[in-house]
């Protein structure tokens, strides 16, 4: 009883409303997110229609094996925050603990694999518009305008990793000190939320900008 | 305890799920389907993301105004494509009319 009311937050009847008025703040949040990226997904179909060959060949200059390999590495790091999720609920300390750092480590290698190896490579070959671009192939100017979706895209989705890395660090730490239990574990649900979201997003961008060039 | 707590074993096959669809979507990019290239990458995207908001985000086990919520945010996701493609795309069906030209013209001196 004691738990239960430490839990629930005065303005609340229940923890079933406090839990959904938690769930209904975080969605509502998200849905905005979706216009966020919206805008960008709106851009480049109208960019990728006008100017159809030098997008093509763009995609086709990114590495699908990495691209797919980091789909993998972000799958698996939401079957992990689920799980995560699952502990919680059940008062897990231990595996919940185990999970998050499950999450946060799959969800630096995604990060770690973006920069040491593409955006590097990237760099190196002169693809990077503003900072180092040296391709001076057909339809260079085009070509340029994809890598700035993709860089852009790309860009803004990893800072939503890097967000949610350090909201997963916090995560870990409050579930050291024993903050979360049966009665109280909305904080873990909602961070939840948050990165199932930053997933779905690269399975949108892995298929735009990697996979519709024509690589047949 | 709020909120509903899914068995392991379902995570688990979503996830196998998510993975075989990830591996379809990337072979079939190898594959020519003209237009239907594009059409099977969003689809399964589509797919991918139904499983991940269904039930790695709990929206299967959810109340009706989350559902609304989500299915609003998606409206106007429709509107802001949708609007804007069309316009885009049919701003060369009317002519312009000839006597603007001479209008600007007209203007500029």
């Amino acid at each position: 009883m004691h738990s239960s009311a430490a839990a629930l937050a005065e303005q609340f009847d229940d923890l079933e409303q406090q839990h959904e008025a938690s769930s209904l703040g975080m969605w509502v949040f998200l849905a905005t997110e979706v216009m966020f990226f919206g805008g960008l997904f709106t851009a480049y179909i109208i960019f990728r229609n006008l100017y159809l060959p030098a997008f093509e060949a763009g995609s086709r200059l990114l590495d699908v094996r990495i691209g797919a390999f980091n789909t993998a590495v972000l799958l698996c790091s939401s079957l992990t925050m689920a799980l995560a999720v699952r502990a919680a609920q059940l008062g897990k300390k231990g595996a919940l603990i185990t999970f998050l750092l499950l999450t946060l480590l799959l969800g630096l290698t995604f990060v770690g694999v973006k920069l040491a190896f593409e955006w590097r490579h990237d760099f190196s070959e002169g693809l990077v518009p503003g900072l180092n671009w040296t391709f001076d192939g057909p339809d260079s100017r085009h070509l340029e305008l994809f890598f700035c979706f993709y860089f852009f895209m790309t860009g803004v989705h990893a800072l939503h990793m890097v967000i949610g890395v350090g909201v997963l660090t916090v995560l870990i730490n409050m579930a050291w000190r024993g903050k979360f239990s049966p009665q109280r574990y909305n904080t873990v649900e909602m961070s939840g939320l948050y990165w199932h979201f930053v997933d779905i997003i690269w399975i949108f961008l892995f298929p735009l900008l990697y996979l519709i060039g024509g690589r047949y | 305890m709020p909120g509903h707590v899914v068995p392991k074993k379902l995570y688990i096959l979503v996830f196998a799920a998510l993975i075989v669809l990830t591996g379809l979507t990337t072979s079939v990019a190898f594959i020519n389907l003209g237009k239907w290239n594009t059409v099977a990458a969003l689809v399964i995207a589509v797919c991918k993301a139904t499983l991940v908001v269904l039930f790695f985000m709990h929206l299967r086990w959810s109340s009706n105004l989350l559902r609304i919520v989500v299915a609003s945010s998606l409206v106007w996701l429709a509107i802001l494509i949708g609007l804007t493609l069309s316009d885009v795309f049919t701003r060369d069906w009317t002519p312009i009319p000839s006597n603007w030209e001479a209008q600007i013209q007209q203007d500029v001196r």
